[in-house]
């Protein structure tokens, strides 16, 4: 199988690449939206996710990715082997997928072989403690963006069907990606994703060169390109894995507590959520850059993706909720 | 050889192409421009020529459901088996192999999507998609087409022009390509990796896959000619190949040399932060001769912009790409998603088999067969047939198609034309809360334009109405009978239609584009008339300033609901809209 297309090198395209960072030191912001042209390098950055991070301590053969210590889900005991070390799981949910493939469903084979009800895990299951990616996901079935933002807000897969009756843990973060040319997503769906943000091509031609270079070199010699940005991508997993244990010792100071509040209000962004996902996603990036406390900067970086699609907003509105909330930030951060 | 003359005949760069994908399937395809003929057949018989022998081929319809493209359970062999027997999807039989997508323009961002994720995947195969669009308003879906290199119209090309062999300049035979293909890996892209993409830039191409396809076709092209480098007869060829057909403006020579310099600031790849590997860098700075190249890439693929694409820059559309993809219909199946609605006896051709109740209906039987089948040997515990299979079934949900035509002639006065854009816009954030679909037809002057088929995406709705020009005179007859026809379509594809017109009735237009007022009123009324029977719900929103009479008198004839604008402010007018679609 050949390599991942690596993080580090992709040109540009920060803001995508802040979100997704900051949902790997921090799963609880709850999910990444990424809406932009095609070919901006969406499904690249989220498939290359997967080399960043760091290895999930579980059973050789745990369906559930459960982790060590965990009692089984539905008495796997026997079967799930020892305890190893495994990449973090990044599941790719195609298009076509159906709901039994989502939630899991009845193992067949075990019902017509020996009439057993007995429950096949799907792709929730796989998912669990991971990633979750969605490309096209504007295109996707509504009813199962329902199920799987529900599942991803609760962390755990109830199912109830064909007679079965099983529960497991499923807790991931949910990765959309889209293009708004083929349809845009329900406004409800929007706001329970944590951050969501805009990519587009890049408009400089030396960017655009780089660009074309360097996915050229690795369609050409993926391994050699892989290897020339080993380094890099070391050092960027060594920065989420120290700021994955950072994370929980920062602190808040009251002074941006309080502009978080401003802010939200100020912008008529809806609801807790928004203030919520706002701090959690400024104390990340804050350890993602090693910091000791939370600043205001923080919270600045990190405003536009985090309340983006919050705002109460006119479909109609040409401007876009980008224009806005640049103009509320500076007003909210003026001194 | 040598490095050759620009190929001039589209034939011969249409082989061109055959060849080149031959030699990189990593170009993926390509989007063939013409109705099934002598030319279609001879191209992909020269491409089934050149690729390996025992490469699959695999036809795709557009209506290809997911159990065929992604396989799945075979029953049959599960229940003989008794084991969970997984039947291979068409996507499977088609790695490394070339997929033919015919009639592709009607193929839905579903598919395309599906297609598109399996490009993008280890073992991408080869796809040609076949678009037979015969108006403008078809196009093959973006998603899909941006990932093909060639885009190859042949729709131009003749008899004769197939029996010709000279002009490209070197064999194109299994033998060569064989060659190329060794030779392929050690090409070196010389200057052509910077002018091909500034040559995309002045084209006005967004997206980045253009210039890096077209950057594989050149290299292509200078194994096949023998070169060790990319040399500008290549650049220009895979410019005319790949990128002129995805032009969306008129490039502009000087202004595309100055468009770079502002913009130089190297704000991207160094925030990063950690160094680069030498061998990008080094090509930039010094080695800054190349816009000769690039003079030359660019020259080579204006000459081969197409000449439609020159007649919809002028008239102000958004461009190539936006085109099409609103055709979702065919993948569409009824029955097979929606609320579950019980399950019942059938055959499985396609629907989901509800395990439960089938395993429930073979239940009773169990001993009954068991004994039937033999005395001696003792049968699995629960033996299901045909007859046991229990179907899901769902009750699909209806959609609805809002079609608005919209009167853009001069007998609306300026302010009017505007004030019935507003009542528009205000009905697509409604359609757009209910998840409906709209399209737009306008018509003015002479003729009627479907700007939007039917479609979700608010962004093109609301570009595509803010571009709509006024004036000129009202075609009316012709637009009522370009609504029936998208109205029939829609409805064709399971789908309810509400019908919109925003006009004062004042027809002055005649089909034949004859500028006689009675004449013209007679035919939109008989027009009208055959809407009535096709049976759609309508509603007439009068724009007049005062309310007209022919306004009035047509929405009787086409048994609309009339309205008249000022009484039908903003959410007024979706109100009606909602209660007409129910």
């Amino acid at each position: 199988m050949t390599r991942a297309f690596p993080f580090s090198a992709i040109v540009g395209q920060e803001e995508m690449k802040q979100a997704l960072l900051i949902a790997c030191v921090e799963p609880r912001v709850g999910g990444v939206l990424i809406f932009g042209d095609r070919g901006t390098a969406k499904s690249t950055a989220v498939r290359a996710l997967a080399g960043l991070l760091p290895h999930i301590e579980t059973y050789e053969n745990d369906p559930y990715n459960a982790p060590v210590g965990a009692q089984a889900v539905n008495g796997e005991a026997k079967t799930r082997g020892a305890p190893v070390m495994k990449p973090t799981p990044v599941v790719d949910l195609p298009l076509g997928v159906t709901e039994d493939r989502v939630v899991g469903a009845l193992d067949i084979e075990k019902a017509l072989r020996k009439g057993e009800k007995a429950y096949e895990p799907g792709l929730l299951a796989r998912a669990n403690r991971g990633f979750l990616y969605i490309d096209e996901v504007n295109l996707l079935e509504d009813h199962i963006v329902d199920l799987l933002l529900d599942v991803a807000a609760t962390g755990e897969n109830v199912v109830e069907r064909d007679g079965l009756s099983v529960r497991h843990p499923a807790k991931f973060v949910l990765v959309g990606s889209g293009n708004p040319e083929e349809g845009e997503l329900r406004p409800q769906l929007l706001d329970r994703f944590g951050l969501s943000v805009e990519v587009e091509t890049p408009r400089d031609v030396d960017s655009r060169i780089q660009v074309v270079k360097r996915r050229d070199l690795y369609e050409r010699e993926p391994d050699a390109f892989c290897d020339s940005w080993a380094e890099a991508e070391a050092a960027l997993r060594m920065q989420i894995s120290e700021a994955q244990t950072r994370v929980r010792e920062l602190e808040t100071g009251e002074d941006v507590l309080r502009k978080a509040s401003e802010i939200c209000l100020s912008l008529g962004a809806d609801g807790l959520r928004g203030e919520l996902t706002l701090l959690r996603a400024a104390r990340a990036r804050a350890a993602l850059d090693g910091a000791d406390a939370v600043t205001l900067e923080h919270l600045r970086a990190v405003a536009p993706a985090a309340l983006r699609h919050r705002l109460r907003r006119d479909p109609l509105d040409e401007a876009g909720s980008g224009a806005r909330i640049e103009r509320g930030l500076a007003e909210a951060f003026a001194p | 050889m040598n490095a050759p003359e620009p190929v001039h005949r589209a034939w011969d760069r249409a082989r061109l192409a055959a060849a080149l994908l031959a030699v990189d399937p990593g170009l993926q395809g390509a989007v063939l421009q013409a109705r099934a003929g002598p030319a279609r057949e001879a191209w992909l018989e020269i491409l089934r020529g050149l690729m390996n022998e025992d490469t699959t081929w695999k036809r795709v319809s557009y209506q290809i459901s997911d159990e065929t493209l992604y396989g799945g359970i075979d029953l049959a062999a599960t229940l003989k088996t008794g084991r969970a027997v997984h039947r291979p999807g068409l996507l499977d039989a088609l790695k490394g192999g070339v997929g033919v997508l015919a009639m592709a323009e009607r193929a839905g961002p579903g598919l395309a999507a599906r297609l598109s994720a399996a490009l993008d995947g280890p073992g991408a195969p080869m796809l040609i998609a076949l678009d037979e669009a015969a108006d403008p308003d078809e196009a093959v879906p973006g998603g899909l087409s941006e990932r093909l290199a060639f885009h190859i119209d042949l729709s131009e090309v003749s008899l004769a022009d197939l029996e010709g062999d000279q002009g490209i300049g070197v064999d194109i035979d299994p033998e060569s390509i064989a060659m190329a293909k060794v030779r392929l890996p050690h090409i070196l892209s010389g200057e052509a990796e910077r002018a091909l993409v500034e040559t995309a830039v002045a084209l006005g191409i967004d997206s980045l896959r253009p210039p890096l396809l077209a950057l594989r076709a050149a290299r292509a092209a200078a194994a096949l000619y023998e070169l060790d480098e990319v040399t500008e007869a290549q650049a220009g060829l895979a410019a005319r190949l790949v990128l002129a057909p995805r032009a969306t403006r008129l490039p502009q020579p000087e202004q595309a040399e100055d468009a770079q310099a502002p913009d130089d600031q190297p704000d991207s790849a160094e925030s990063d932060a950690q160094p680069e590997p030498q061998d990008e860098r080094s090509g930039d700075d010094e080695m800054r001769a190349p816009d000769d190249m690039t003079e030359l890439t660019l020259e080579a693929a204006r000459t081969a912009i197409p000449e439609g694409l020159l007649a919809k820059i002028e008239a102000g559309a958004a461009g190539a790409e936006s085109g099409g993809a609103g055709k979702a219909g065919a993948a569409r199946k009824e029955g097979l998603r929606g609320r579950p609605a019980g399950a019942r006896r059938g055959d499985l051709a396609g629907r989901r088999l509800d395990v439960m109740a089938t395993l429930r209906a073979a239940a009773p039987w169990g001993k009954a067969r068991r004994t039937g089948l033999s005395r001696f040997k003792p049968g699995p515990p629960l033996e299901v047939r045909q007859e046991d299979f229990r179907i899901k079934r769902f009750k699909p949900k209806a959609e609805t198609v809002t079609i608005f035509v919209v009167d853009a002639s001069g007998s609306l006065a300026l302010n009017r034309l505007a004030e019935a854009k507003g009542a528009v816009e205000t009905m697509l954030a409604d359609s757009y809360v209910r998840r409906d679909q709209v399209a737009l037809i306008a018509f003015r002057g002479t003729g009627s334009e479907t700007l939007l088929p039917p479609t979700r995406s608010l962004t093109r709705a609301k570009r595509s109405l803010a571009a709509l020009p006024g004036g000129g005179g009202t075609p009316l007859a012709t637009a009522i009978d370009s609504a029936e026809a998208l109205a029939h379509a829609a409805a064709r594809q399971g789908r309810s239609v509400t019908l919109v017109f925003l006009t004062d009735g004042a027809a002055n237009i005649t089909r034949e584009g004859a500028g006689s007022r009675e004449t013209a009123q007679a035919e939109a009324r008989e027009a009208a008339k055959r809407l009535r029977a096709a049976g759609h719900a309508a509603i007439l929103v009068d724009v007049s300033k005062r309310g007209a009479d022919t306004a009035k008198s047509l929405a009787e004839a086409m048994a609309a609901r009339y309205v008249r604008l000022p009484a039908a402010q903003s959410g007024a007018l979706a109100e009606i809209a909602r209660e007409a679609a129910a």
